[in-house]
């Protein structure tokens, strides 16, 4: 084990630089940038060392279980690696640590985040170049009519970049369900940083409002689910684990084998995955934890609720609507939260914790990922904003991922994930490289741009080539056929075993069909044709050297991201299905849906499934592309008048299906009304009382205020006057003359002797007597 | 037709001396005066002594004759003459605080 113990530290390190990058950046960006571009070298070096760190632990990772044909004839038995880095807090069973889970999965994952962000990170020194110095802001007029004038942001950009590749890496490493959701937060809080990086433009601000609050509605269900599985297991590690008082712990990946087959409750965890006993002998058996409250409803319930969070984090359908407002954000963040990171977020989870979900959950997935993704397309058949179009394809290629996982595609729905990466970060820079040269995101604006810019041109055109899955039916082709055949072979054999959700397939093959027509619409609007604004024409430029390389890089990956090394079958699916985890009960009956069968995966690899599924993938492929052409291509018909001809049906598609009017009408505004009606209640009422309670004792003071003054400070001034005025009498007798005084020291004595000789007699009788 | 001699008339002889001494203090204010005043109350004062010793009181008494009153009366003169010293240097510092012998000009203790 001695080279895999170096991967959890790599793979430490290659987190830890995006934070130390964040962290510098922070304290030291308004020096920073002050020294022009050094911010993005410090950012874009501690991305790069990522990669490279990863792409060694990977070497190292896979030097060490090779990839065979068949993975389970290995000399080593393949295991994740497990472990804590840091431990939190431990109350019994429960312990909240950062620690890693070291899967394939994990390492392609890591690869594939960092690489990209890289190419990011280096595009961005190209297309962030305005805000070096200071920038004068169009869309902010202020109050006085001119624009805004601001100081450039280029170290807060990179800054942000950062720290979003932090979360995400330590999102993907996580080995606990608590962590996965504190870096899970950490992703969304810097998607709302960078969609509302212009923040004085009101639309980016209210859009990084809404993709955080959309996301803050699927994380309430993801927290209900955790809360579910802390309860019933004691736990959220996903492997088992060891406490500081060396008691070792089951982790849900167990409870749910467990659930699955109850004779193996006290197995050690995993099943056929944890007997490392050739490595590690005297590994103690691993008990179950915690109060044994894990039902199978209950790891459904829990299994919907975590799907809540993935689907805001994947922009699913109904939480999508934050996705085409993140555009706001400057194009490298659309990029990079499209292609790598946030919503990358989602579909990873579920395939993460995928031996958690039950069939029917599984089964929600699928239809749900089958309505995100046919939605999606429709309304990208009328986007006019490049980078509108290019979110709907997201949001309808993630709903391909996640139907894929939720027909029990594993390896096709993540295989997805990571070509998508690829080249929607292709296409998303490209589109980026095209707004940079003409100033706007309307495609009606554009057109004929081939000529300007070839090498945004051609590699935009691979990028929608691979996106449509364009291919030699049988033999080879861009990296989004491998994929996403992968993903139909999956659908058909699901549809064939399960008849009643059969429009699953044939949704997903016309939106295949929508989704290369809507590709090619974008790309023949933009470069090819007569130039539609001479203006904007004119003053178009290819992008410099720090854009296009990213784009000509990432469009070799886009290509050959599904191919396997050339005379081996190392190939990117081979890879992940090295880390391929079966669902529950697959195969077999369900007990809430009675004929319900999630079909294994291997089956969907057969020759005529293949090759049925691949030959109606591309009829459906080069329709939509033929259409494109008819359309916006040759021209032989005008799209505006079929637009006009099909009215209603473009009004609600350009109108996004009115989901966010519907949204409007179902939560806004009765959110608005409530708290309008609150907001009446706290002046109308609280306030009053406040109010009028404040007056009163006002009143009240003023009284005591009186009193005090006429009583108490009456009668001690009027105590202190008596005694003046006393003193003033008795000083008339003080007249300092010794004459006086004798004088009254005779009349006293005289007195008390009268006195005396009334009540005693004071012996005269002595004398009288005696006389 | 006289009749003899008794303490009676010795303190009436004394509250003569007294009452006089007395006007002497209240209505002179050359501080001389006063001090004769003084001198004149200490002198009622002695012959009191000497009529309340006076045998006719205590016509029980063995022996009849006493000096008690005599002797208090010689310490009293004594004490008068070294009172009178004192009192005469009170009135000459007096003097030369306030260059003059009238006592109502030292009304420095006025209230």
């Amino acid at each position: 084990m001695s080279s895999l113990s170096l991967v959890p530290q790599l793979l430490l390190i290659a987190w830890m630089l995006p934070l130390a990058s964040f962290v510098f950046i922070f304290l030291t960006g308004s020096f920073l940038d002050r020294r022009g571009r050094a911010s993005g070298f410090i950012a874009t070096a501690a991305i790069a060392g990522s990669f490279l760190l990863s792409v060694v632990a990977a070497a190292l990772w896979f030097g060490y279980y090779p990839l065979d044909s068949n993975h389970q004839a290995s000399s080593h038995p393949i295991r994740p690696l497990s472990g804590d880095w840091y431990t939190l807090a431990e109350f019994g069973s429960i312990k909240l640590a950062l620690g890693y889970y070291i899967d394939a999965l994990t390492l392609a994952m890591y690869v594939m985040v960092s690489f990209i962000a890289t190419l990011i990170h280096i595009y961005s020194f190209g297309y962030m170049h305005e805000e070096l110095h200071e920038v004068n802001d169009p869309q902010v007029i202020l109050g006085d009519g001119t624009t805004l004038r601001r100081p450039g942001r280029f170290a807060r950009f990179f800054q942000y970049l950062s720290l979003f590749g932090f979360s995400m890496l330590g999102l993907v490493i996580a080995n606990n369900l608590l962590m996965t959701f504190v870096f899970w937060e950490l992703v969304g809080i810097c998607s709302y940083f960078l969609i509302g990086f212009y923040v004085e433009r009101s639309s980016a601000t209210s859009a990084g409002n809404k993709a955080f609050i959309v996301n803050r509605v699927g994380d309430f269900g993801m927290v209900l689910g955790l809360a579910a599985l802390l309860t019933s297991c004691g736990t959220l590690h996903f492997d088992h684990y060891q406490t500081t008082n060396g008691a070792h712990y089951a982790g849900l990946f167990s409870y749910a084998k467990a659930i699955q087959h109850p004779a193996s409750e006290l197995e050690p965890a995993e099943g056929s995955r944890s007997e490392d006993s050739q490595s590690n002998p005297e590994t103690p058996p691993v008990t179950l934890s915690g109060p044994k409250g894990l039902t199978y409803g209950l790891l459904v319930l829990a299994g919907l609720a975590l799907l809540c969070g993935c689907l805001g984090k994947s922009a699913q359908f109904p939480l999508h609507v934050w996705l085409p407002d993140a555009m706001e954000g400057p194009t490298p963040v659309s990029a990079l939260i499209h292609a790598a990171t946030m919503v990358a977020a989602g579909v990873y989870l579920v395939g993460r914790i995928y031996p958690l979900l039950t069939p029917e959950v599984l089964i929600v997935v699928a239809v749900i990922g089958t309505i995100t993704l046919f939605m999606a397309a429709t309304i990208a058949l009328t986007a006019t904003d490049i980078k509108k179009v290019l979110a709907y394809s997201t949001i309808s290629q993630l709903g391909y991922m996640m139907l894929g996982l939720g027909t029990g595609g594993w390896v096709a729905g993540l295989f997805h994930l990571f070509t998508h990466a690829f080249f929607k970060a292709l296409l998303f820079l490209g589109s980026g490289s095209v707004i940079h040269a003409c100033g706007t995101n309307e495609m009606p604006q554009m057109g004929g741009l081939l000529r300007k810019m070839p090498w945004t041109a051609i590699t935009m055109l691979i990028g929608c080539l691979a996106i449509a899955g364009a291919g030699i039916p049988l033999w080879a082709g861009f990296s989004g056929y491998h994929s996403k055949d992968a993903i139909l072979a999956q659908v058909y054999l699901f549809h064939t075993t399960n008849r009643f959700l059969g429009w699953i397939y044939y949704l997903a093959l016309v939106s295949a069909a929508l989704t290369a027509f809507y590709m090619f619409r974008l790309w023949f609007l933009t470069f090819i044709g007569q130039p539609r604004n001479e203006h904007i024409f004119g003053h178009a430029h290819e992008s410099p050297k720090s854009m296009t390389v990213p784009l000509v890089v990432l469009a070799f990956f886009a290509v050959v991201a599904g191919w396997s090394v050339p005379g081996t079958h190392w190939s990117l699916s081979a890879l992940l299905e090295q880390a391929r985890v079966t669902p529950l009960l697959e195969n077999s009956q369900v007990p809430l849906f009675g004929n319900v069968v999630i079909p294994h995966e291997h089956e969907s690899h057969e020759a005529q499934i293949h090759q049925l599924v691949s030959l109606e993938a591309f009829t459906a492929g080069i329709l939509g592309f033929a259409i494109a052409v008819v359309f916006y291509g040759a021209r032989w018909l005008d799209p505006a008048k079929v637009c006009q001809r099909f009215f209603g049906l473009y009004r609600f598609l350009l109108n996004k299906w009115y989901f966010d009017e519907l949204y409007s009408r179902l939560f806004v505004r009765p959110v608005t009304w409530v708290a309008s009606v609150a907001a009446w209640i706290d002046r109308a009422v609280i306030d009053w009382t406040v109010d009028h309670a404040a007056v009163a004792v006002r009143s009240l003071a003023h009284l005591d205020d009186w009193l005090d003054r006429i009583l108490v400070d009456g009668a001690v001034n009027r105590l202190a006057a008596a005694i003046y005025g006393m003193g003033e009498w008795f000083r008339q007798w003080q007249t300092g003359r010794i004459r006086n005084y004798i004088l009254w020291i005779v009349v006293g004595l005289v007195s008390l002797f009268i006195l005396g000789s009334i009540y005693f007699g004071l012996g005269m009788h002595l004398v009288v007597g005696a006389s | 037709m006289f009749s003899p001699i008794t303490p009676a008339h010795y303190l009436f002889v004394g509250i003569v001396l007294f009452v006089t001494g007395m006007i002497c203090l209240l209505t002179k204010r050359n501080i001389i005066a006063i001090l004769i005043g003084v001198e004149l109350i200490l002198n009622a004062a002695n012959i009191n002594f000497i009529a309340f010793s006076s045998p006719v009181l205590f016509p029980k008494r063995v022996p009849p004759l006493v000096l008690d009153g005599q002797i208090f009366v010689l310490f009293v003169m004594i004490l008068a003459a070294a009172e009178a010293a004192v009192a005469l240097a009170i009135a000459l510092h007096f003097y030369s605080r306030f260059g003059t012998v009238d006592v109502d000009q030292g009304d420095e203790l006025k209230g």
